[in-house]
């Protein structure tokens, strides 16, 4: 069923009893041609591109919860494509253009909201370093604005200009950056994918892969073993146990990130704002609730949930950039588990065994990457050769020495 | 008027107040809520989706609808729960969320249309034409969306943290709390009572009910005021508990002035941070309501906040004192609630009970195996539908109390993602063996609910957790109680072919449920999300538990297969303002001050932040009008005479033991432990993976002592590196580390008269070249016998020394050598002066320093030993690392009017704009007053090899592209002449 | 959180930085023949339990010596502290 706001006034005159399931609720067949471990948007949006623009069928995707219930069930929906090097920048800017025509691909929509995102700086050596990396979104076809502290001004007059600790000295501008409704993204992926036949599984765990001479035959899972040509692993927070059942260690360390939503209220901030002294971007949902984080909590954990220092570091900072907010309440806090990699860069590539495919480590940007990381990963189990603009994302990168390493802060993931 | 008699209100002192710009009257003691009710003001605010006229709905944190924007200006709190606001003089309150009066909302109009606004119609939507989202629809929807309003104006308040450490914290002062803080105040047990009401007592306020033959407030008073008497007892009213986080460590908020109308001098909330060793919680337990056709309604409201408002307030909720109030009840509490009215004489219309077996607990109408299949009046209620033997009736009523049961506040029990348990006896989710660590619960909150059951609950709980602490017995008799009943019957809501709310803030009806489940939408995180149920500023306190049975019905499974839910901070919203705890704006980190602050400052000097130091950034003069001249002025004076800078915020570490030079020689890429006594050398380090990432000085003052400098940013993470090398990797070195950053005040003397400056200071040692060379150190003496440690280095190229002193003369100095120097033309000059000097020299730092880097690309890449082990040293050979030519080189312009810019990239003439061509980039530049014209550094693919070539500095993000020369990145001096 | 010092008794967490697996005490020998693979290994490769974790933690706001942690990484229980040091020196 195509949705439409025609579609939407005729359900709602004939009591919404047209109104079919998003998908179906399939059980598992024995045997599939590609097997898609994960059921979050990398998964889900992996499993689309295959059957829609690789043509390919008899595919799952195997989600142990229900699906969506990953990262992208719990992130601030930050889209953007302001990255810094080669390896990362024309990837994120090939995601960005995938964002951009969501909504009419997928019949469904996700309300990205290109809204702007603007990152302050505060010294002269921050402000280089955004002019070194707006360049290279220019260079990507990003586009970008440096703006002054006065042009700020304009835009964001609540800004704390004439109290800071760290004044505020200008902003780097992506003006098609913004932020989606993340559920949406998940729910749009699933059901398209789904409308062009693949099986979407749900409370089904992935518990080992079964191989024979040294190939990848299938998985074992909850429901029992399921046959597959080929196994793609999209398991953001699970990545590391998950790939523990094919013996590989992985160059990540599992964290968290806390995540917080205000109260509702009428309309507050412009787009996206990060703050250059401090943990703090924040945005506004279509709600009306500030979407904000910070910095992870920084030791290793599976646990799902934070601790109080970090809740108070990341509104210390919100309440320095921003003391408007003071009298806003905080509703929830929320804690999702971050495959944090050692150069803050993800993985997208094959496994040293044959017909097992990895896609893992985004650290906590992974949202933004949802189309374009389902595209490439799609394309690598199509066509076993990385898609040109994930050719870095390799495994054997760190043990080469070309990391990708946006904050230049080396092999210690809490620091990326 | 609605108020009654009796209550726990303080007649003798009224309080003015508005809503809506109109002005009424309450007194001391009354909520928001119960004065508007007593004021017969019962439309309050508008739902959040439909634009439905609501009021109030409950008597506590939970409440759903009565929303209002307390006070005005910069003090404006949108989304303020009128059931929790205490009555002061003067508040004044507006209702939110809607378009045009309160009463005439143009948005009701949604109500109308609420058909096409089906749950999750806005994902089906609103796609074409693809432009229209972010012009059109989206803004159209944000306006209609929020609730209330922020004023925009920086919060005036302060706010302050505090930390406790008792044995044990009580968390809700209720009967159970009560009773299980006594038991362990009287053991001697430190103990903090927390409750998030400014009264303590719980529901024992609310119920009436009797405790040892008398009222049951007595009894509160007295242990209140035995509690409030102890020293190892901390009462904090007000407190609410938001969160449970690791090893007994709780995150409470204590609403210290927000009772008054402004908090003067006090702060407005104070942040707790509680560590205790166990904690009891003793939250009780929220109703939940029974889902019915226009259920909404102002008017009608849970059946315990009825008995609230009448026991505690004084208020019943009816407008039309004629008018018979009706009770809805699946369980035995709207019994209690009608034995309550009729006590004060209020008239009731009886009670509605869909149990089939039920009986009146009194006087009064009981409607058995009945339910309320409707209700009128749109601003208020009118009259009840009930369906009765097979009958459907509308009678008039003033009020309706619903009771569906009562939810434990499991939350807390929950934070550490413990899920609790279905108990099917109950009716209720409880907790389950899993709760955090050390945290024990009584009470109301696992479902042990009447009077006297609480009491014990406390009692016992209090004993447990008193033993695990290793508190002796203590005897605390159990008061007398009443044991109320609890029978509750499985009936969660009153099928219709009308809306039903079973979230009333987000409009979440039975119909928009039954949807998602038509949908598929099933899991309870599907629902959640599809329909936005929970999802409001209640978080789904009376909904939830109630949405999960009606999925249940449809899915036909039970309600603990269909789902639970997870809790998780903050129990109720807490203000921004004091998570941030006070620490913001000038005061959002600590500032750190050289130690030649205060001379710097006599010096008319500007600052600038560099971390969290403050450092003199120049020194400008009268007459200059522009910082360049100012600069260009310093840069020159130093290049020509002498000039002065303090350079105390490089970090210095003090390495000492008889292994030092092996332990240095692990942590530098390059030699160290063949350094010569009395000598430096610049030393680059890096991080295990091969990339540099810190490069200093090493400076050897005696056989077993070093002394190593950082730069500024990497202080902190050097010495860790350093301590981690020292305590994880090699800890058979005899060797010790201690950061002397602070120590030390380290003052830069630059130029070509530096040394005929110091010699004046100098006390007895010969500074000159020949018995004190470049990258020479000693210890000396200055000014007459202070001890000092001088070293012959230099960052900007020139004849130059660093002189450190004890900190605590680092001003002193300052000023003596700008008296000693005056002749020598002495200037002071800052960080924007050593940028300028540095660049000139090619010298590197955190721009060109950006971890993402190898030694080679500065050019220095033989300084890797290959001749010794260190840190790196292995992994710096990767395949990658070696391959990498991009060399650290010099830029100048064609024009030499043209600028240069930090940040630009490099890019062929003639070749494309894109990533594919780009060459490198421009680290740093500045105007170099030496040169005459702008000059940059930066890294260029094999700019080693292209000295003359012409490049395009391309600044696409600034609309400039400056044609540039590669040169030697050493603009001055290039063979180092200067500095011997 | 808070952490049990060997010698100091419990602290905030807040006092300390955390550095990540305890396996960075075992530095590869740097001249063993397959020492670029050893480092590659210790650099960047983590078993990433979840569950029990030994892990280095610095006492920054405190004494500076460094700490192996013991702990749960699904609880956050801590089960065990020792100086790093004397791990260190123990060789294990």
């Amino acid at each position: 069923m195509r949705f439409s706001g025609f579609r939407v006034i005729k359900e709602a005159l004939t009591g919404h009893k047209g109104w079919g399931k998003l998908w179906r609720n399939c059980t598992p067949q024995p045997a599939y041609d590609f097997i898609i471990v994960g059921g979050g948007g990398h998964g889900l949006a992996t499993a689309y591109y295959l059957a829609k623009v690789f043509r390919k069928s008899r595919i799952a995707v195997l989600e142990k919860s229900w699906l969506g219930s990953g990262n992208i069930g719990r992130n601030t929906t930050i889209v953007r494509s302001n990255y810094l090097l080669p390896g990362n920048q024309p990837f994120y800017e090939f995601s960005m253009k995938l964002w951009e025509n969501m909504e009419q691909d997928l019949n469904f929509n996700a309300m990205m909201s290109q809204r702007s995102i603007i990152n302050l700086f505060h010294s002269d050596g921050q402000r280089d370093a955004y002019r070194r990396r707006g360049n290279a979104m220019h260079l990507s076809g990003a586009g970008g604005t440096l703006l002054s502290a006065d042009e700020l001004r304009e835009i964001a007059p609540f800004l704390n200009f004439d109290n800071a600790r760290f004044p505020i000295k200008g902003g780097l501008r992506q003006e098609r950056a913004g932020t989606a409704r993340h559920d949406g993204v998940a729910w749009g992926y699933a059901r398209a994918a789904d409308q062009l036949g693949v099986d979407l599984i749900q409370n089904c765990e992935v518990t080992g892969f079964r191989r024979e001479a040294g190939k990848v035959v299938g998985v074992e899972t909850s429901r029992g073993f399921i046959g597959a040509k080929k196994v793609g692993v999209a398991v953001a927070g699970s990545s590391s146990r998950v790939m523990a059942a094919a013996e590989m260690r992985l160059p990540m360390e599992s964290h968290v990130l806390q995540a917080f939503v205000t109260e509702g209220l009428k309309p507050t901030l412009p787009g996206v704002i990060t703050f250059g002294a401090g943990h703090f971007y924040v945005s506004q949902s279509d709600k009306g609730g500030l979407v904000f984080g910070g910095d992870i909590d920084g030791y290793n954990t599976y646990a799902q949930r934070g601790n109080l220092p970090v809740v108070e570091d990341v509104i210390e900072g919100g309440m320095a950039l921003m003391p408007m907010l003071g009298r806003a309440r905080l509703l929830r806090s929320w804690g999702g588990v971050m495959d944090m990699s050692m150069d803050g860069s993800p993985i997208i590539d094959k496994t040293g065994i044959e017909g097992l495919y990895f896609n893992g480590g985004w650290c906590y940007g992974g949202f933004k990457a949802t189309p374009a990381s389902g595209y490439v990963f799609a394309h690598l189990l199509a066509t076993d050769t990385p898609h040109e603009v994930a050719s870095a994302f390799r495994f054997d990168r760190f043990a080469r020495g070309y990391v990708i390493d946006e904050k230049g802060v080396g092999a210690q993931p809490n620091l990326h | 008027m609605s108020r009654i008699q009796g209550g726990l209100i303080n007649r003798d002192k009224p309080l003015n107040f508005t809503f809506n710009g109109k002005s009424f009257r309450g007194f001391e003691g009354d909520t928001l809520a119960s004065a508007l009710w007593a004021n017969d003001v019962q439309l309050i605010g508008r739902s959040f989706k439909y634009h439905r006229p609501r009021g109030i709905y409950s008597a506590g944190s939970e409440e759903p609808n009565a929303l209002v924007e307390l006070r005005s200006g910069a003090r404006q709190e949108p989304n303020t729960r009128a059931t929790v606001v205490e009555l002061f003089e003067g508040l004044s309150a507006k209702s939110q969320n809607h378009v045009g009066s309160l009463d005439h909302d143009v948005l009701a109009l949604n109500d109308l249309f609420s058909p096409f606004l089906s749950a999750g119609f806005y994902y089906k939507t609103f796609m074409w034409p693809r432009a229209f989202w972010e012009k059109v629809y989206e803004p159209a929807i944000r306006r209609a969306a929020g609730l209330g309003s922020l004023s925009m104006e920086a919060d005036p308040d302060a706010y302050d943290r505090g930390y406790l450490h008792p044995d044990l914290l009580v968390i809700g002062a209720g009967a159970a709390g009560l009773m299980a803080a006594l038991m362990a105040a009287r053991a001697g047990a430190e103990v903090v009572v927390a409750d998030d009401d400014s009264r303590m007592g719980g529901r024992l306020l609310a119920e009436g009910g009797l405790i040892d033959d008398a009222p049951a407030v007595d009894w509160v008073e007295t242990v209140l005021a035995e509690l409030g008497s102890l020293p190892n007892v901390r009462m904090m009213p007000r407190t609410t508990v938001f969160g449970a986080y690791d090893h007994g460590i709780f995150g409470a908020v204590e609403r210290v002035a927000d009772h008054l109308a402004t908090p003067e001098d006090r702060v407005r909330q104070t942040l707790w941070r509680i560590t205790a060793k166990a904690s009891i919680l003793a939250t009780g337990a929220t109703e939940r309501h029974i889902p019915f056709a226009d259920n909404d309604r102002p008017g009608i409201l849970l059946s315990g906040a009825v008995r609230a408002y009448a026991n505690r307030w004084a208020v019943v909720p009816h407008r039309r004192n004629d008018a018979p109030i009706a009770i809805f009840t699946n369980n035995d509490d709207g019994h209690r609630t009608a034995q309550s009215l009729l006590q004060k004489d209020v008239p009731l219309l009886g009670v509605v009970d869909a149990r089939s077996d039920a009986e009146s607990h009194g006087d009064y109408k009981t409607f058995s195996g009945a339910t309320v299949t409707g209700t009128r009046g749109r601003k208020g209620i009118r009259a009840v539908q009930i369906a009765h033997n097979g009958q459907r009736n509308w009678l008039p009523c003033g009020g309706l109390a619903v009771s569906g049961g009562w939810n434990p506040n499991v939350h807390l029990a929950s934070h550490h993602r413990g899920r609790p348990r279905w108990d099917e006896a109950k009716l209720a989710f409880v907790p389950d063996e899993n709760a955090p660590k050390g945290m024990f619960i009584a009470g109301a909150a696992r479902g042990q609910g009447s009077t006297k059951e609480a009491l014990a609950d406390g009692q016992r709980i209090a004993m447990t957790v008193l033993d695990q602490l290793g508190f002796g017995p203590v005897n605390v008799p159990l008061p007398v109680a009443e044991d109320e009943a609890g029978d509750i019957a499985p009936i969660w809501h009153v099928p219709s072919s009308k809306r039903a709310w079973v979230d009333f803030q987000n409009d979440v009806t039975v119909k928009d449920i039954k949807l998602a489940h038509q949908e598929n939408m099933r899991p309870v995180e599907h629902l959640k999300r599809w329909t936005t149920l929970g999802m409001a500023t209640d978080q789904g306190k009376t909904s939830n538990v109630t949405a999960l049975a009606v999925m249940a019905e449809l899915t036909g499974q039970t309600l603990p297969e269909t789902g639970t839910t997870i809790f998780r901070p903050p129990y109720t919203p807490v203000s921004m303002g004091v998570l941030g705890g006070g620490d913001t704006g000038a005061h959002f980190r600590p500032r750190r001050l050289t130690p030649s602050d205060t001379w710097a400052k006599t010096q008319g000097a500007v600052f600038v932040e560099a971390g969290q130091w403050m450092r003199a950034q120049y020194f400008p003069r009268s007459g200059e009008t522009h910082w360049r001249q100012t600069v260009d002025r310093e840069a020159l004076a130093v290049r020509s005479g002498v000039g002065i800078c303090d350079v105390t915020t490089l970090g210095k570490i003090d390495v000492q033991g008889a292994d030092a030079g092996e332990f240095l020689n692990r942590v530098y890429a390059n030699m160290m432990g063949t350094l010569k006594v009395g000598m430096v050398r610049y030393g680059l380090m890096l991080r295990e993976d091969g990339h540099l990432y810190d490069d200093g000085t090493c400076a050897r003052l005696a056989e077993q002592h070093y002394v190593v400098t950082t730069t500024t940013a990497n202080a902190g993470i050097v010495y860790q590196r350093m301590e981690f090398a020292r305590q994880c990797l090699w800890p058979e070195l005899d060797v010790t580390l201690i950061s002397t950053t602070d120590a030390w005040a380290q003052i830069a003397v630059a130029g070509p008269k530096s040394r005929a400056l110091l010699e004046r200071l100098v006390d007895d040692a010969d500074i000159s070249n020949e018995a004190f060379p470049f990258m020479a150190c000693q210890e000396v003496t200055v000014c007459n016998g202070l001890r000092a440690r001088l070293f012959r280095i230099s960052f900007s190229g020139e004849l130059a020394y660093e002189l450190a002193v004890p900190a605590r003369y680092g001003n002193a100095l300052m000023e003596r050598l700008m008296e000693q120097g005056q002749d020598l033309g002495v200037t002071p000059y800052g960080t924007e002066t050593l940028g300028v000097l540095r660049i000139e020299k090619g010298h590197a730092t955190g721009n060109e320093l950006t971890g993402q880097t190898t030694a080679a690309m500065l050019g220095l890449g033989k300084m890797v030993s290959v001749k010794k082990d260190s840190i790196g040293a292995v992994m710096s050979r990767r395949e990658g690392l070696a391959a990498d030519k991009r060399r650290l080189v010099g830029f100048e312009p064609i024009d030499a009017a043209d600028p240069i810019t930090a940040g630009a990239h490099l890019i062929k003439p003639g070749e494309a704009m894109d990533l594919a061509h780009d060459q490198g980039w421009i680290t740093s530049a500045a105007y170099s007053p030496h040169v005459g014209s702008a000059i940059g550094i930066g890294y260029l693919e094999e700019g080693d090899q292209r000295m003359g070539e012409e490049l395009i500095a391309a600044n696409p993000l600034e609309g400039q592209n400056i044609p540039v020369r590669v040169v030697s990145a050493h603009f001055i001096d290039p063979k180092g002449e200067r500095l011997r | 959180m808070l952490i049990p010092h060997p010698l100091l008794g419990p602290r905030d967490a807040q006092e300390f930085t955390y550095l990540g697996d305890a396996s960075l005490l075992n530095r590869p020998d740097p001249d063993a023949p397959n020492a670029l693979e050893a480092f590659c290994d210790y650099v960047f490769l983590r078993d990433n339990p979840a569950g029990v974790h030994c892990e280095l933690w610095f006492h920054e706001q405190g004494d500076r010596s460094w700490l192996v942690v013991t702990r749960n990484t699904l609880t956050h229980e801590i089960l065990d502290v020792e100086l790093a040091t004397d791990v260190a020196r123990r060789g294990t």
